[in-house]
């Protein structure tokens, strides 16, 4: 059993791990719409490494920040809401990835790995790929903690006090591009979002500062790859979603503590 | 004479289409307090905001030293719920550093006993508090303080005067400060504009007192009858030539300064 699942768990625990920190600026920020349009948009550049014999990681990273680009700046202007915009970019890119994919002639491909992540199909160059960029993105967020941080509480406190507030941003927008390549494979593009938001808001009630929350998110997603495996292994069910729901469960069980506030 | 911290020339800003600052000039110098009054909507907050590099003028000029380290208090700040985040934590944001800099800073603004507090939990008048002490730790060259004394106790307010007095003459820099409490401001700060929409006057707090725009801008006799005994001349006339006619020797001011040559230094830009 071991042999069989250890990929697969340790393709979820970097995935887990980076999501805790990630998911903590997600939810202080407000992004989990954001973040759900970049996901659903992974789909297309999926489907352009298929037909372009690129890397697909590569392609996600690209693509995300392509449409965080487009997103950014079709914001400017006011006629359309926020959510509206992020509802039909969203779904637009998800459509078109769909087709994209179902058009490739040369591979069968399986689009419901890609939609809910297939991670009993991840190899041991899966696995390094995702521990080197776990690497990365922990690196990068630990040395730009202060910064991110600080423009999280409040923009012009952080500019005033001399903070890069627009490369910062870009900065958060390219890690969390970065964590959404890598979770493609695993968790699947519909279920990157709650592996984000689930386990920073289970972390909310337990903390009393912003580097607890973090941790505490790492450790609920930790454990919810943990459970999920579990899960999937014992009673035949699909993995991705298992984790899901392993992490709903942790987070409606830290409900019931006193909330620390 | 240093070199001034910051000068503003003949800036002007539109938002939304309307004027809100037109012909704005004013230099903030170094071991100086300058106050920015004016009624509500005159475009102080906009600025302090233009002054910080928040946003941009759309005619004029803005130059600040080179190297100027800012310390800044918003007139408003508030904290995400979903974010927890103690005093301690809020403060090591602005200046990262030992938590015994944390806690004197703490300290000088009487709210040691908070530091491990949730910034969220905060009343109006702690949070201010805790903004001034973030602002103190960044070791400023300027200061800019946007409201400061709102929500503070009576007894606070005079200690945060005191402090800031305090505060210029030991690091000599610069503060800009935005206050609607006329009494302290005339008392207790060196350098007084009137603003609204542009430089009603400037001045002193005793030339800006006996300004004809400002008594205007302010209504006579509301503010300026709280202010005689600062501003030594409650029972004058206040001709619109701007000289100021009547008895000194009348006059209920108990400080003795007897100063009336401070009459009109200030510029007049209306
Ligand atoms: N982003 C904006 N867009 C449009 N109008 C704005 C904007 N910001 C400020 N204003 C307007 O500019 C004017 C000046 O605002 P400002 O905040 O500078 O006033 P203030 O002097 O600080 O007032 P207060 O004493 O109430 O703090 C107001 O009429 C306000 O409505
Ligand atoms: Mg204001």
């Amino acid at each position: 059993m071991i042999e069989l699942l250890a990929p697969a768990l340790l393709a979820g625990l970097a995935v887990a791990l980076v999501a805790g920190p990630m998911g903590a600026f997600v939810v202080w920020r407000r992004m989990a719409f954001f973040g759900d349009t970049l996901a659903h948009g992974a789909l297309l550049g999926a489907a352009l490494a298929l037909a372009l014999d690129v890397n697909l990681y590569l392609a996600v990273v690209v693509i995300c920040l392509a449409i965080a680009a487009a997103l950014v700046g079709l914001q400017q202007q006011r006629q359309i809401a926020g959510d509206t915009l992020l509802g039909i970019v969203a779904h637009t890119t998800l459509a078109l990835g769909v087709i994209a994919l179902s058009l490739q002639k040369t591979v069968q491909v399986d689009l419901m790995a890609y939609l809910f992540g297939d991670l009993l199909a991840v190899n041991w160059r899966d696995v390094a790929a995702l521990w080197g960029g776990a690497a990365v993105i922990l690196a990068l967020l630990a040395w730009q903690w202060r910064a991110l941080l600080s423009i999280t509480v409040n923009e012009e406190l952080a500019r005033v006090e001399g903070i890069a507030v627009t490369r910062t941003r870009m900065l958060l927008m390219l890690l969390l591009a970065l964590l959404i390549a890598g979770a493609i494979r695993t968790v699947g593009v519909l279920l990157i979002t709650s592996l984000l938001v689930i386990p920073a808001a289970g972390a909310r009630r337990l903390s009393r500062t912003p580097e607890q929350m973090a941790l505490i998110a790492s450790a609920i997603g930790l454990l919810a790859v943990n459970l999920g495996l579990t899960l999937s292994w014992y009673a035949d069910t699909p993995v991705g979603p298992s984790i899901v729901v392993a992490a709903a469960a942790l987070f409606v069980a830290t409900l019931l503590r006193s909330p620390r506030s | 004479m240093t070199a001034p911290l910051v000068t503003v020339e003949e800036v002007a800003l539109s938002l939304g289409g309307h004027p809100v600052l037109e012909d704005v000039s004013l230099t903030l110098e170094p071991g100086r307090i300058t106050t920015l009054i004016g009624p509500n909507g005159a475009g102080k907050s906009t600025l302090a905001r233009l002054i910080l590099g928040l946003m941009q003028p759309d005619r004029g000029r803005i130059r600040r030293r080179t190297g100027l380290r800012v310390g800044y208090m918003p007139q408003r700040l508030s904290v995400d719920e979903s974010l927890p985040l103690t005093v301690d934590r809020f403060l090591w944001l602005g200046a990262p550093g030992r938590t015994r800099t944390r806690r004197e800073a703490l300290a000088r603004t009487g709210v040691a006993h908070l530091r491990q507090r949730p910034v969220r939990q905060l009343s109006g008048g702690e949070l201010q508090r805790v903004l001034l002490a973030r602002a103190l730790l960044r070791q400023p060259d300027l200061l800019v303080l946007d409201e400061p004394a709102q929500g503070v106790d009576v007894a606070g307010q005079d200690a945060l005067y005191g402090l800031l007095n305090e505060v210029r003459d030991q690091r000599g820099c610069g503060i800009l400060l935005i206050s609607h409490d006329l009494h302290l401001v005339m008392a207790r700060t060196d350098q007084v504009v009137c603003l609204h929409h542009h430089v009603c006057c400037s001045g002193t707090p005793e030339a800006v007192s006996r300004d004809p725009s400002y008594q205007r801008l302010f209504g006579l006799p509301g503010p300026a009858t709280n202010l005689a005994v600062y501003t030594h001349d409650h029972d004058h006339d206040h001709g619109l030539s701007g000289g100021v006619s009547g008895d000194v020797s009348s006059d209920v001011s108990s400080d003795g300064h007897g100063d009336h040559e401070h009459h009109h230094h200030g510029d007049h830009h209306d």
